[in-house]
């Protein structure tokens, strides 16, 4: 948590200009600014442009991590600048001085303001990004339940700010990906009950080859996301909705693999990585690999197989057999799934809303003087719907 | 060159809304703002939108509260339609996808807010702004085929043909720095307060009073301008806001002895008294050294004594931000406010279809005073007015649009002159002040001298000071020569809008000698209603702004003394 007693000190940031009238290249740009540890690199960037030079390209407005206009990336990692302190980002600086450039997989217009409209918005248009109404719609509101409305809000929460499309490694090698921001504007939409194309939705994102299954998991955009949208977290369950509820079969091959993977483990306690292509893509058991499909996937994959082999990263003997566990830890691993798989209902954990009501409070509160008082005045009672979640 | 039916400048709540509305009713529409829609700083609004929808509630009762809340300075029939309007415009934005939280039997949860008599409030956790204007986009995304969006296109005027009527707008495409003259049958201004006027402000960069200052510039009259509402719950040093919602759920302001000093200025509402009475009696304790905090400038917010689970769920954004902007876990210790600059309950002058008394020109919104909220707005009113408001002038505008022809207009002649105005800014020689240095002390002025409190020689200098500034407005310099994203020119235009803005506002606190609704005057403490129940309208001429005076409109509540 941010100290917020100390003075004001002098920060250096070195900021990524680009100034596309010029013809010249991108260049670094330095300046020393005064500041409070705790004040953001927004309001560094601020006093550099207001006292130095106006000519500073940063698109901002709320101060307040609301409005999400001024992403940025900090030492390499995506953020909002209006989020980040100053103390925090001299931290993660290798050199001592705050380096700031503009987002990442989003073309640069000038300075720090990237063309959102090319990436962003456009991949949000295609998840067809409004309600659905379910018929017929009612003359007040639509009854739904207070846990689907809190659930639906985390990604509602989504400011739109691109941290999550600026970080996304998959985009990086396929920019046609949908990308985390839209998935979890897509998920919104499927989260909804009101909305009357659950399946419809699924069934596009799945079929889609840049769609929930290009998405590899590599929690870059939960890391990013300065509003806790866990957009990952949102693929995931679009791709859980659509396989273990609406069980959709996609031609990407996603719902096999994943039926693959989860098969393996539970029989060899990990991952049985020979077995995995052609199980995802010939069926799911032994005789998998004796599928064309599984054979064709498999000549297209010798490359990378032979590649493999010369690096000692599998081993014939390794890629015949499944790893070895002991039969006590294999036991362990299984009961996971029948514990899983028991439950009447899948269990979704909403990230959003974390912690728990605790034992009413006993410890005064202190105020300014040491004067104490108890902090007992009775609570207010809590409103109608505040179920826990 | 473009022309539309209806023209809306600014994409908040108002713009968006309006822009739906005129669309849904055969018109051309565009809508143009300066920044990305869902950039408007309708964004922040945290704690909700009121409506009279549960079964218990009469929208009487929620124009009553409006009524003493305004401090009998709003005008009735406009205070009506609103409320009785609201539970219809609620429904709507469920229909259209807002995620508005539930109760146990399914139904909109609503939570409890300062100046209301019940819990009347709906809301979407502490982002009920950000919720319904991310879904009024969705709205605008899917109806982009009827409605054509000029993304960051910073307008500079506002056309006006011989006979006066308004029909278009020149405007800057921020992106490529390209000029374009906007023919329009209609402009609908939806831009806006002018809270940059003040430092520190809740409001964001961009809340420059661009609609207030071009309506004015055209001679639209300005009304009752010195209506300012401070916010009793803002962060000390960066004035960043926190939600009404959080007393709403159950949190009491202490001052330094540990005293709930409501308990003095609104016995029965305590700390859901109306924002001025709360900010008032804030001010008080904190002038008679039971402040908090460094310099004891500030007092606590407690809001420890709201159940943890609660706060987390319903209060998040504030938990956020109280870690992250302050330094404080909101759950465990009291946080640290004072009354910071809000909301601008003045604005161009509206009939209650959004009509300006210029043919043609239109205003919702925060940009626009109907009024609704006459001396103090309550909280969660400023959503509804914006939708209410907003969609009947989309309503009015596309039905004049269909009985009239496009205006005629030489729209070069404006669209060369704000050329050579810009270019002129950009030729500036660097001789004089700074653009920045201007803004900042024109914000420290505001906050200084058109305050909480106020008294005619603090305001004369104001005044003074103001003049001194926009002579030396008119030479500041700026340092971007280009085209592509010059912001830095655009910082010197709102400048202007916003010396305009603040000029007016202390023009009107000096006129009126009453102390009412945000309006305290230490030198007249009471409320005069034989000689100041009437809205002040102030006008641009040759000689400067013009103060003459309009009737409150009292339809079933006859002015009373204001307690809560």
């Amino acid at each position: 948590m941010a100290d917020i007693h100390k003075p004001p000190e002098e920060f250096r940031i070195r900021m990524r200009r680009y100034d596309p009238e010029s013809g010249e290249a991108p260049y670094w740009d330095e300046h020393t600014i005064t500041l409070a540890p705790h004040r953001s690199v927004l309001e560094a960037i601020l006093q550099a442009r207001d006292r130095f030079d106006g000519s500073i390209g940063i698109r901002c407005s709320c101060r307040q991590a609301i409005c999400g206009s001024c992403g940025v990336r900090v030492n390499g990692e995506p953020a909002l600048a209006c989020h980040t302190h100053l103390d925090a980002a001299l931290k993660s600086s290798p050199d001592g001085v705050i380096e700031i450039e503009p987002m990442g997989n989003i073309p640069v217009i000038k300075d720090l303001i990237v063309d959102m409209d090319a990436v962003h918005w456009k991949k949000i248009q295609r998840v067809t990004p409004w309600l659905i109404n379910k018929q017929p719609i009612p003359e007040r509101e639509y009854l739904v339940s207070h846990d689907a409305m809190v659930d639906v809000t985390q990604s509602m929460a989504c400011i739109q700010c691109g941290a999550c499309v600026s970080d996304c490694l998959a985009m990086e090698v396929d920019p046609g990906f949908i990308g985390p921001a839209a998935l979890a504007k897509a998920y919104r939409f499927v989260g909804d009950p009101r909305d009357a194309q659950q399946k419809e939705r699924l069934v596009d994102l799945a079929q889609d080859p840049e769609g929930i299954f290009d998405c590899t998991h590599c929690f870059k955009c939960v890391e990013a996301c300065p509003k806790d949208v866990n957009p990952m977290g949102q693929i995931m369950r679009l791709r859980r909705i659509a396989i273990d509820d609406h069980h959709i079969v996609d031609v990407n091959n996603g719902e096999r693999h994943e039926a693959a993977f989860t098969g393996l483990i539970k029989d060899n306690g990990l991952l049985w990585e020979a077995e995995l292509l052609p199980r995802s893509y010939g069926g799911n058991s032994w005789f998998g690999k004796l599928h064309p499909a599984a054979g064709k996937e498999l000549l297209s994959s010798l490359p990378a197989i032979v590649k493999a082999l010369i690096r000692g990263k599998v081993t014939p003997m390794g890629a015949l057999k499944p790893h070895k566990l002991k039969s006590k830890d294999l036991k362990s691993v299984q009961s996971i799934y029948e514990k899983i798989e028991k439950k009447p209902e899948r269990y979704e954990l909403n990230l959003y809303i974390s912690g728990v009501d605790e034992v009413v409070q006993e410890t005064p509160v202190t105020v300014a003087g040491g004067v104490e008082t108890e902090a007992s005045a009775p609570a207010p009672e809590s409103p109608e719907g505040s179920t826990s979640v | 060159m473009p022309a539309h039916d209806v023209l809306i400048i600014g994409a908040g709540l108002a713009g968006q809304r309006a822009a739906l509305a005129a669309a849904e009713n055969g018109a051309s529409v565009a809508i143009m703002s300066k920044v990305h829609p869902v950039r408007s700083h309708s964004v922040a609004a945290a704690g909700g939108i009121n409506a009279a929808i549960s079964i218990d509630d009469d929208w009487h009762s929620h124009a009553y509260d409006t009524v003493k809340g305004s401090d009998f300075l709003g005008d009735q029939d406009a205070i009506e339609i609103m409320c009785s309007e609201a539970p219809a415009e609620v429904m709507h934005l469920e229909h259209i996808g807002v995620t508005f939280h539930r109760n146990d039997r399914g139904e909109m949860d609503l939570r409890a807010f300062g100046g209301a008599s019940m819990k009347r409030t709906a809301y979407v956790a502490d982002i009920t702004g950000q919720a319904l204007l991310h879904v009024l986009y969705e709205q605008l995304m899917k109806h982009h085929e009827t409605v054509d969006r000029y993304e960051e296109w910073f307008t500079t005027s506002l056309l006006q043909d011989e006979e006066g009527r308004c029909c278009g707008a020149v405007a800057r495409d921020v992106r490529s720095g390209r000029m374009e003259a906007f023919k329009a049958k209609n402009v609908i201004l939806a831009c806006g307060g002018a809270g940059q006027a003040y430092k520190p402000t809740t409001n964001g960069l961009i809340v420059t009073g661009d609609g207030i200052a071009m309506a004015y510039r055209l001679g639209a009259p300005l009304m009752d301008m010195e209506m300012v509402q401070y916010h009793p719950t803002c962060l000390v040093e960066t004035g960043i806001l926190i939600t009404e919602g959080a007393r709403g759920e159950g949190a009491h302001l202490l001052n330094s002895q540990g005293e709930r000093f409501m308990e003095k200025a609104a016995p029965n509402k305590m700390e859901l008294a109306s924002r001025d009475v709360v900010s008032r009696a804030e001010q008080i304790e904190i002038d008679e050294g039971r402040g908090v905090g460094p310099g004891g400038t500030g007092i606590y917010l407690d809001v420890t004594v709201v159940p943890r689970k609660r706060t987390l769920e319903a209060l998040r954004e504030i938990v956020n931000l109280g870690k992250d902007f302050a330094g404080v876990d909101i759950t465990r210790e009291p946080i640290t406010i004072r009354p910071g600059q809000h909301y601008i309950m003045g604005g161009v002058k509206t009939d209650v279809d959004g009509r300006t008394p210029i043919e043609g020109l239109y205003a919702a919104g925060e940009v626009a005073c109907v009024s609704v909220h006459g001396g103090n707005r309550l909280g969660a009113n400023s959503l509804l007015d914006t939708l209410i408001f907003g969609r009947r002038a989309g309503e009015h505008a596309a039905a004049r649009a269909a009985a009239i022809k496009l205006p005629e207009v030489d729209a070069n002649a404006k669209l060369k002159s704000d050329v050579g105005e810009i270019d002129a800014i950009i030729a500036r020689p660097h001789e004089g002040r700074r653009v920045s240095e201007i803004k900042d002390d024109l914000g420290e002025l505001m906050n200084r001298y058109a305050a909480v409190f106020r008294d005619e020689a603090g305001l004369l200098t104001a005044l003074e000071s103001i003049g001194r500034l926009k002579e030396e407005s008119r030479h500041a310099w700026i340092d971007d020569r280009g085209t592509v994203f010059n912001q830095d020119v655009l910082g010197a235009i709102e400048l202007g809008y916003m010396i305009d803005c603040a000029e007016t506002t202390v023009v009107g606190a000096l006129e009126r000698k009453e102390s009412r609704g945000a309006q305290f005057r230490t030198d007249y403490p009471e409320r005069n209603d034989a000689e100041w129940l009437k809205h002040i309208d102030i006008t641009l001429t040759d000689d400067g702004p013009q103060v003459s005076y309009s009737p409150v409109t009292i339809t079933q509540w006859q002015p009373e003394e204001r307690k809560y």
